[in-house]
This record gives C-alpha cells, structure tokens and sequence, in this order.
C-alpha cells in the first residue's frame, strides 16, 4: 500500500565516480546551507517582541469594573463553584452607604482569592459569572512563582487598574501585530499592574 | 639601530600574538553565529552589541568554575596536556608573514615574528606537535573514552599529514623555498598559488580540517560515541584551553592556507596602490601604509577560511572512522602522490617549452 507517492526505492549500486570523491554533493550541500545563511530568521526576540496568542487565550485573572469605576463582583460564589480545581475562595461583605462608589451591588467580596498553582485557566469561573465580572485577559499571563506567598493573589493583584482598563482592541494577528508595534514605539504607555512588587 | 629593530621586532611579535588571541577568542562567538544564521535562528545577541561580549562571558564562566582533577588521574599530564595544546596552537603562528616590511628610521623589519628559511617545516614540526596535547591530556584522565578520543586523534593527525606534507611538496618543487616569506613574494602579482596547484589546495584543505579535528572528521570529539572524546574529564579552564587551543589551530590554518595558496598579503593591483600611497604619503609612511592595507588582505582571507571552516562544521556530518582511514590513505595520499608527479613533468617540460614559446 502506498499512502504516498514520495517514498523512494533503495538501491545499493556502486557509487559513481563523482560520487564517490564527495565533493559534487559537498558543493551541493554548502549552497543549501548558504541560502540558509542570508534567509530570513525565525527567531521571536521574547521578551521585547511577543507571539500573538490568539484573542480568546486564557492567561492572566482580571476582576472587572464597570463604567463607573465600581467593581462588578458580588460574591455569589458561582465561580468558586464552577472552578473544577477548587482555586477560587472569597469572604462575602455587605456595602455600606459609604461604599456605593466602591462596588455596584449590596454584597461585595471582601476577600478574593485565587490559588494559582491550582488553576487551570480553564475559564469555567468566566463562564459562570452572572456580572460579568471575571475575565481571563488574552494578553497576559501569569508571571513565574519564585515564593510561596507569591502563589495566592488577593484583590491587590485581580482587581482592574481603572487607569488601565483591560479591553481587548485586537481581535485579529493583524491587528494585535500593530498594537505590538505601538507598545514598543512607545505609543501604547499604560502600565499593566505589576504583579510582584 | 639595533634597539629600534628589537622594540619594533617585539611589538611585531606582540601585536601578532593579541591578534591571535583575539581572532580565535571571537571565532567562538562567530561559530555561535554562523550555527545560528545557518539554522535560521540568530544567536547570541545579549551580551552587549549583537552578543559581542559573549566571549568575555563564557570565559568568565570557564574561570569561575571548579578546577577538578579526577581521583585517579595523572594530575601533572592531566594539567600539562591542555597547556601543552595551547603552546603548540600558538607557537605556528610565530613564522606566518603577516606583512611587508615595515619602514622605521631607514630600517625595514618585516612583519613575521620569525624570518626563518625553513618556516613551512617549523609549521609542520609545530602542528605535529599539537597532538601531544590532546594524547597526554586523553591519556592522563584515565578514562577509556578520553583514551579512545585520544588515540584517534593520534592516528588520524598521523594519517593526514603525509597528505598535507605531499601536497605541500608539490608547492616547494613550485617555489623552490621552504621560507614562507619567499613562496608569497613568488605569488606577487596575481601569480597565486591556488591557478597552478588546484588539485594540492583542495588535499591540503581536506588535510588542513583532519588535522585541526574539525567536521566532517572531528571523530575525537565525537560525543555520539565517546561521550566527549579527549575532553571527556576536563571541565573548567583546562576544557576552555582545549577548546581555544581549537579555534587558534582554525586561524593559523587559515593563515597558512592563505599564504601558500592565495598569495599571502598580495592582492591584484598592489604595485598601482603602492605607487599611489608612495607619491602620496612620501616613502615612508607609503610604504607603511601599503604594508598594513597587505596585513589587512591576508586577514581578510584568513578571516573567509576561517568562515569556511564553521560553514563546512554546519553542513556535513561526521565521517564514520573507516571512511575516515580510507579517504586518507587510499585516496588522498595515491591522489597527492599523482598531483606531484604531475607538477615534476610540468616543471620540467612544460616550463621550459612555455618559456620558449613566449620569447
């Protein structure tokens, strides 16, 4: 059975002359390697230049705003449900009048945490979400843990930046190749929450 | 006048020895390169300027780390082998001419660290030498790969220098002179070399590979069979010798291919560029000036061969160690044998008969 057609018969004849003295295929072999010397590389220069990861990656947690500024979450716990590796954890805390600029329903999260040596950036908490209020951001992913203090974020680290609002503008590779190129022409100079300081 | 000709003879000699150093320091970061380019990847490129310091960093890395002798090694071969490498490597460069004479205070001193007649043959005993290195430091890890490496690199430095010392002969029987600096003032004027004896450049360019332990016949260093060759037990500063000592035998024979093929520091259309610089510059410093643009040349070609080298590394494979013996002693050595017989008939026929013709 031939799956196809370029499977080659094997022969064991005797070499030729010019065979046999090498350099006709030596020769042969260096323009190969020469054209590959001036062809255009491959390389990803990583940490200047970024791979476009697609839009609908799953890297980094970010817990939504809404236009006011007021953090949408409500601590209903669906998320926390709907993680199948247990990651999420959250004390629930009622608003106070005080606190109507702060968060948009009567219930807040007081604690939210997330265990990110158990998660699987799966997106089920996405998905469960009645508020909209958590996303995994398709740009970013979570740095390297050198600590274990560094392994559970708190809200310090998931909530959005209101400077820095997490929108994602490029849907295609095209239009994420730009928004790369802005980000190192300096166009684009809003700073991502860092997450260790 | 006997003290100038010292300090510049000294400085000559100096110059030429940093050079070495330095062309065989930043052949690694060119090899690293040239791999890299070939493989469409681009190599180092973060230690400063397109990854220039990573010499400086790799040999800071090789200072830095354990200096380990094994248990059971000869320690004094063990320590005297890669510095045995390394003194042969540079002691070959000592008789390349490197240039013209370079005029100072009436006095020319040529640019060699050493005039001698018999300069191809102190590169032969030198080059012999070399292996020295590699058999000690082999033998002394106690290892039976590093032996193994060792006793390959021995008989093929053996096997590949009766080539390279016939094709050699068929350029003496050319020139008539063993100096250096005499069989590159014979190719003067475009009268290489390489026109006349393009069967011996290509044996001595095979052998030249051989004898370096470069791919396609770097079978001591072969680590799909004997995990590191020779080198096995090294580590440290004692493995970067090895490594150097490498890369300095690439250079010199470059340098040699250079000057006893492609003319040495001639190239077409000197003597108009002397005549210029002359009447431009005054004698002196004219003729200084020429000099050094003829060292630049020969670098040049040193610099393509040294380029040559790391391009033929990344293309072939390695030989098996069978295919190795027999393209040394059944084809080169019957093909550098016919390459002479066929120069004697040629010089002592053809030669007069074109001289005739041309008269």
């Amino acid at each position: 059975m031939q799956l196809t057609n370029r499977s080659k018969q094997v022969s064991n004849k005797e070499m030729t002359f010019t065979e046999r003295i090498y350099l006709p295929a030596i020769v042969q072999g260096l323009s190969i390697t020469l054209k590959h010397f001036f062809s255009k590389k491959v390389t990803i220069q990583y940490p200047e230049v970024k791979r476009y990861l697609g839009p609908v990656f799953r890297g980094r947690h970010v817990l939504k705003r809404d236009e006011e500024g007021r953090e949408r979450c409500t601590a209903c716990g669906l998320c926390a449900v709907a993680c199948p590796a247990e990651a999420i954890s959250m004390i629930a805390e009622e608003r106070t009048k005080e606190e109507k600029h702060l968060y948009r329903e009567e219930k807040y999260a007081a604690v939210y945490e997330i265990n990110m040596l158990r998660c699987i950036f799966c997106g089920l908490c996405e998905e469960a979400c009645p508020k909209q209020a958590i996303y995994l951001r398709h740009d970013e992913f979570i740095p390297v843990f050198t600590e274990r203090d560094q392994v559970v974020w708190g809200k310090d680290l998931l909530v959005e930046n209101s400077n820095n609002p997490y929108k994602r503008e490029a849907w295609t590779k095209e239009e994420a190749r730009e928004q790369d190129l802005r980000k190192t022409k300096g166009e684009i100079t809003a700073v991502e929450p860092r997450a260790f300081p | 006048m006997e003290l100038t000709e010292l300090v510049i003879k000294s400085l000559v000699i100096l110059v030429v020895f940093v050079a070495t150093l330095v062309i065989a320091m930043y052949s690694t970061w060119a090899e690293r390169k040239v791999a890299a380019f070939i493989q469409d990847r681009s190599g180092p490129n973060r230690a400063g300027w397109g990854g220039l310091l990573q010499p400086l960093a790799d040999a800071g890395k090789m200072f830095f780390k354990e200096d380990f002798i094994p248990a059971q090694a000869n320690k004094w071969l063990f320590i005297a082998g890669p510095g045995l490498a390394m003194l042969t490597a540079m002691m070959a460069s000592a008789v390349i001419p490197f240039g013209d004479t370079f005029r100072f205070d009436g006095t020319d001193v040529a640019l060699q660290g050493v005039e001698t007649n018999i300069g191809i043959l102190y590169v032969f005993g030198v080059v012999a030498l070399g292996v020295y290195g590699i058999m000690i430091g082999g033998w002394a890890s106690n290892n039976k790969f590093s032996l193994l490496g060792a006793i390959r690199a021995a008989s093929q430095n053996i096997s590949y220098e009766i080539a390279m010392g016939l094709s050699i002969i068929a350029i003496l029987m050319l020139s008539g002179s063993l100096s250096l600096r005499e069989i590159v003032n014979q190719q003067h004027g475009g009268n290489w070399n390489v026109f006349y004896q393009p069967l011996g450049f290509i044996i001595f360019l095979v052998c030249a590979f051989a004898e370096c332990n470069r791919t396609p016949f770097d079978l001591p260093e072969c680590e799909t069979e004997l995990v590191g060759g020779y080198h096995t037990e090294y580590g440290s500063m004692k493995l970067g010798f090895y490594l150097f000592a490498e890369y300095i035998n690439i250079f010199v024979s470059s340098a040699i291919i250079s000057t006893l093929y492609f003319g040495g520091y001639n190239y077409p259309g000197m003597d108009w560029v002397y005549a210029q610089l002359t009447g431009a510059f005054g004698t002196t410093a004219g003729h200084n000036i020429a000099a050094l643009t003829g060292t630049a040349v020969l670098f040049a070609k040193a610099l393509f061969f040294i380029f040559f080298f790391m391009w033929v590394r990344w293309t072939l494979p390695r030989f098996r160690y069978d295919q190795l013996m027999n393209l040394g002693w059944k084809k080169l050595i019957p093909l550098a044998i016919v390459n002479i017989l066929i120069t004697g008939t040629a010089v002592l026929y053809l030669k007069p008969w074109l001289t005739a013709l041309l008269q």
